[in-house]
């Protein structure tokens, strides 16, 4: 833990920058903290979700009528039940959507798209009669061949998904159907320029294998809908608000009569931005007339939840031998499961983001298979680009005899460089985050045997977004903060630390809560590491409009124009503006408090913005692995992140950010992966077999935070929680391949394979160990 | 489902033979519960063994040891005798889950769960345990390797349980130990598992060699071939490469999502030298942690 963050500013800040206990650390220690699946009302039901048994399968008929009679079952959905959507696409958030794909992957159309695709919904009394209910509904099916592989689904004559899909970003447009949803194209300056210009060139193919975001906690969410058709949903959500218009849409009602509570949430990582039982449970509960609860089991969440793309990619990169990169390629082929939108979007653009490189030239295509619908996942695609892009760079730059780290730095992103996805960069820092990197006390130390080192850069954007945030000032002075943004990473400490800095009012004195959606004009999700930037922006605009509030009612207490009036930002009071204005007390917020009746009233903050500014982070991680010869095995040995904070406004939430990401990084980088039957069905859907890195399996994961303020956020923030699941995928390859002279281009590196490639090169005398 | 929780060997084994439906035997419930929990089984019958008190207890004399077959894998590890003697079995049954699993795990519950892959099974085999029988028709003994038959299948007949292990006494100059490979480092299920047990002379000379493999067959394997290789040296690099030749020819695996055929095998082989450079060690009277 560094006792000090690497800011060039010097320490203005009396509480932005230290480590205060989380305001909602003790009810989580203490079991207190209620999460999706805990909250239970008078009369509920157990809603259970019927799922596909086939990868793919023309649904003939269903026949409900058994289970609807059997006794204890009060409601029975299918498709029926819900109305039609339009077929076509529209920017949402960090990614696309598309209604009738939402509907499709709540309940099954006229066909099931994977194995685990939601056919139909029950609520019952008990649990037992809800499981004995889906077992009595008939679903008459053809069964399809399926396709699982990305590289498969693009083949000519693969199974067809979408009968009607014609493949967007093309000109002419296909004449025939095909399994590729969209094609995107991404370029800067000339490639073919920029490798003839090259002295040495690398082209390399890479695969990496689908993940889950591994959320401990299951979807979970109860809803009760009353006679009147209001409606109450409890649910663990990244977005309330979210959830409210989806579910609004899909079921027609008008958004006011549904209210959404975000539950406290056991992880998301993007994958709770999607709605899965929520329209379910509020259909189920309006035809039953009861609440009706659901939750997920892990295997249902692992089946049919979350993951992100699995990716097959080639690319290519030309330098000069002086160490100037020339010209980047990339194509990006990104499975996106039963319906269009996987991050290949994101996945491109950010593919080459840290470097700056003048001819870069991106192809990216958006495959369906008979997978789950991907969700976000932690800086959506650009793990996966950014991995295949750092393996080549450092290939290249052991082809160069150059350092990695001053590779690296020689073609470093720096302000005013120009993204091949559009922007010029503000001031950023990539290029301190490498040379922090070089500085460590890591990079310098010696390897031990069958140890390798790697280095990797990442890249991510962060968004801002639209944002409201109201702050109430009690009777005694004391505040409440309602924020709309679910609390994932320690946001309610961090709201509480601006508010607190902004006014000068002890930490303490500040309660903070997540308002439900009538407690608040709307909010975008927790996502796209914007809330710390965005919730933040809003709350230092509260704290500033109950500044200016109080500067009011002083004035009208002094009978002093306003003008007369001034905040001292020192003492956190009001007080006359110069001797002119007369010999006034100063007062602080807890003498304004005691005014507010008498002076106009109750004195409440309120900000609503669309937060604009968002700054990107960038990294650079160090990471030392130990591959034991005879088994394959790769041991994470030592790691540091390296990465940049804009400003740390709480220390240990920007770097147990930084951990988690590393930590979902290097799972994903050696053992996570999706794995197949050739029956399409999902092999390893729980946390035994698909293997998450479990405490032992990490070293301490050391961290190093950079700040590079962002102009744009009245503190200074960017967002945290994204880029830093970027570098690891790279870092941990590039070690191995170091480690064992062997250049690995395919993800998860789990013993069986680094074994039989150990073995492989062996043969031919390639290996270093 | 019913429930039923005997004091008596007798009534256990009557209950179970009585009934006509689907009975389980419940121990620690590790495997069982679970199972129930999401499916897999449907038992009418459960009958709990965990109140009668001979399958709870672990004693010793002259000739070797008794362990209850729903004696705890915390309770294993807490009997430093028990440890000091037999310490890879008491480890293999301490890789079963977790910290709060091994306040139930049993090693009577893994080796009736029918699993290749349980951790404890090869460390008995390669201790020489029997396994202790009673049923309808009274008491026997098998040993722990003729248990499985198969995979989920048990050489025990209708009303039959286990009711303990029997271990013989620590040899003079002897050593144990289990080593398994996990993607991982714990919470993990093995991909293989060897448990080697052998006994030296006093000039360290191998005298005595048992060596088991889990999860490279349909059940886990005796390796004869084992004893061949170590007894009448002093397992030096040259046995101990025999022995890893043969932990790879008995080798029957199969592909599936832990890992390939190709892969066991060799990792058999890697296993089996280390598991018994560990034994070797502990008969040497070496103090040495497997895990």
């Amino acid at each position: 833990m560094q006792d000090k963050v690497q800011s060039p500013m010097s320490s203005e800040f009396s509480v932005i920058g230290t480590r205060p206990i989380r305001p909602d650390g003790v009810d989580k220690v203490t079991g207190r903290a209620r999460f999706g699946a805990d909250l239970n009302l008078p009369g509920q039901l157990t809603g259970l979700v019927l799922r596909s048994p086939h990868a793919h399968a023309r649904i003939k008929s269903i026949d409900t009528t058994a289970a609807a009679a059997l006794a204890g079952v009060k409601a029975v959905v299918t498709r029926k039940d819900f109305i039609e959507q339009p077929d076509g696409t529209s920017a949402f958030g960090e990614g696309t959507l598309n209604l009738h794909d939402v509907i499709s992957t709540v309940l099954a159309g006229d066909k099931v798209l994977f194995a685990g695709h939601p056919v139909a919904a029950v609520a019952a009394t008990s649990r037992e009669i809800a499981k004995q209910a889906l077992k009595l509904i008939k679903v008459d099916y053809e069964v399809l061949p399926h396709v699982i592989d990305v590289d498969e689904a693009m083949a000519p004559g693969a199974p067809l998904l979408h009968a009607g899909m014609i493949t967007q970003g093309v000109t002419p447009a296909p004449t025939t159907p095909s399994n590729i949803a969209k094609r995107i194209d991404i370029g800067l300056g000339d490639v073919d320029a920029g490798f003839k210009a090259a002295d040495v060139i690398i082209e390399r193919s890479f695969k990496t294998a689908a993940v889950h975001q591994g959320y401990i906690e299951p979807h979970a969410c109860i809803a009760t809908v009353s006679e009147d058709g209001q409606a109450e949903l409890w649910v663990s959500t990244q977005g309330h608000w979210i959830v409210r218009m989806l579910c609004a849409k899909l079921l027609g009602w008008d958004i006011n009569r549904i209210k959404v509570t975000a539950a406290e949430i056991g992880g998301g990582f993007g994958g709770k931005t999607v709605v899965y039982l929520e329209p379910l449970s509020l259909l189920l509960s309006q035809k039953a007339r009861r609440p009706v609860k659901m939750v997920m089991s892990r295997e249902e969440v692992m089946r049919a939840s979350g993951p992100t793309s699995a990716a097959s990619m080639t690319i290519k990169i030309g330098a000069t031998k002086d160490g100037r990169i020339t010209a980047g390629e990339a194509l990006l082929k990104f499975q996106a499961g039963m319906a269009p939108g996987s991050p290949v979007g994101p996945g491109c653009m950010c593919a080459f983001a840290p470097y700056d490189i003048a001819n870069i030239k991106v192809v990216g295509y958006d495959v369906v298979s008979n997978r789950p619908k991907v969700a976000a996942y932690r800086a959506p695609g650009a793990p996966i680009s950014e991995y295949a892009v750092e393996s080549v760079i450092d290939e290249l730059a052991g082809k160069l005899g150059l350092d990695p780290i001053e590779f690296r730095l020689k073609n470093a992103a720096k302000q005013g460089t120009k993204a091949a996805y559009g922007p010029k960069f503000g001031p950023v820092g990539m290029v301190e985050a490498l040379e922090a990197a070089k500085a460590s006390a890591h990079w310098r130390s010696p390897l031990g045997k069958n140890q390798g080192r790697g280095i990797a850069a990442g890249f991510w954007f962060n968004i801002g977004g639209e944002t409201t945030v109201s702050l109430v000032l009690n009777e005694d002075g004391t505040l409440g903060l309602t924020a709309g943004t679910p609390d994932i990473g320690g946001l309610r400490a961090s709201l509480c630390m601006m508010a607190s800095e902004e006014l000068k009012v002890p930490l303490e004195k500040i309660r903070v809560q997540i308002g439900d959606t009538n407690q608040l004009g709307y909010n975008f999700l927790t996502g796209g590491s914007r809330s710390t930037f965005s919730s933040g922006m809003a709350t230092v605009e509260a704290a500033r409009d109950i500044k200016r509030e109080a500067i009011k009612r002083a004035a009208k207490l002094w009978e002093l124009p306003e003008e007369a009036v001034e905040w001292d930002a020192a003492s956190g009071a009001v007080r006359p503006a110069g001797p002119n204005a007369g010999k006034h007390k100063p007062m602080t917020l807890v003498d304004i408090a005691k005014i507010a009746g008498k002076t106009g009233g109750p004195i409440v903050g309120y900000s609503r913005l669309n937060a604009h500014g968002a700054a990107p982070s960038f990294a650079a991680h160090i990471a030392d692995v130990e591959v034991d010869p005879e088994t394959g095995k790769v041991s994470v040995v030592r790691y540091t992140a390296i990465q940049d904070a804009g400003r740390a406004i709480h220390p240990s939430y920007v770097e147990g950010q930084y951990q988690g990401g590393v930590a979902q990084g290097i799972g994903w980088a050696l053992n996570e992966e999706y794995i197949y039957g050739q029956d399409g069905q999902l092999q390893n859907a729980g946390f035994l077999d698909y293997r998450i890195p479990v405490a032992s399996d990490l070293p301490m994961l050391d961290t190093i935070i950079i700040e590079v303020p962002n102009p744009a956020h009245p503190y200074g923030v960017r967002g945290v929680g994204e880029t830093c699941i970027v570098p690891p995928l790279a870092a941990v390859s590039n070690a191995v391949s170091r480690a064992t002279g062997i250049r690995f281009a395919e993800l998860p590196m789990s013993p069986p394979k680094v074994l039989a490639a150990l073995d492989a090169a062996r043969a031919n005398g390639a290996a270093k160990i | 489902m019913r429930y039923a929780a005997p004091e008596t060997i007798e009534k256990a084994c009557h209950l179970l033979a009585s009934e006509q439906g689907l009975a389980r035997v419940l121990a620690g419930g590790t495997d069982l519960l679970v199972q129930i929990k999401t499916d897999v089984l449907d038992p009418v019958l459960v009958v709990d063994i965990k109140h009668i008190a001979e399958v709870r207890s672990i004693t010793n004399d002259a000739k070797g040891w008794h362990i209850g077959a729903a004696v705890t894998g915390a309770e294993l590890k807490e009997h430093a005798a028990l440890r000091a003697a037999w310490p890879g079995v008491v480890e293999a049954a301490n890789l079963i889950g977790s910290t709060q699993v091994q306040g139930r795990a049993t090693m009577g519950g893994n080796l009736c769960n029918g699993s290749p892959a349980a951790d404890s099974v090869p460390a008995l085999i390669a201790a020489g345990a029997m396994a202790l029988i009673a049923g309808p028709n009274g008491r026997r003994e098998l040993p722990v390797e003729d248990v499985m038959t198969g995979v989920r299948k048990l050489a025990l007949t209708k009303g039959e349980i286990i009711t303990g292990f029997r271990l013989p006494a620590r040899p003079k100059h002897g050593g144990d130990a289990y080593l398994r490979f996990i993607p991982r480092t714990e919470m993990d299920i093995a991909v293989v598992g060897c448990g080697v047990a052998l006994a030296i002379d006093d000039k360290g000379v191998c005298t005595a060699a048992r060596m088991s493999l889990g999860a490279v067959a349909a059940r886990p394997l005796l390796v004869a071939d084992a004893a061949n290789a170590l007894v009448g040296t002093k397992v030096d690099a040259s046995a101990l490469d025999k022995l890893a030749a043969a932990a790879s020819a008995a080798c029957r695996p199969i592909d599936d999502k832990r890992g390939t055929k190709d892969f066991r095998i060799k990792v058999a082989g890697v296993l089996a030298r280390r598991t018994a450079q560990f034994a070797l060690d502990r008969a040497h009277g070496k103090t040495t942690q497997t895990h």
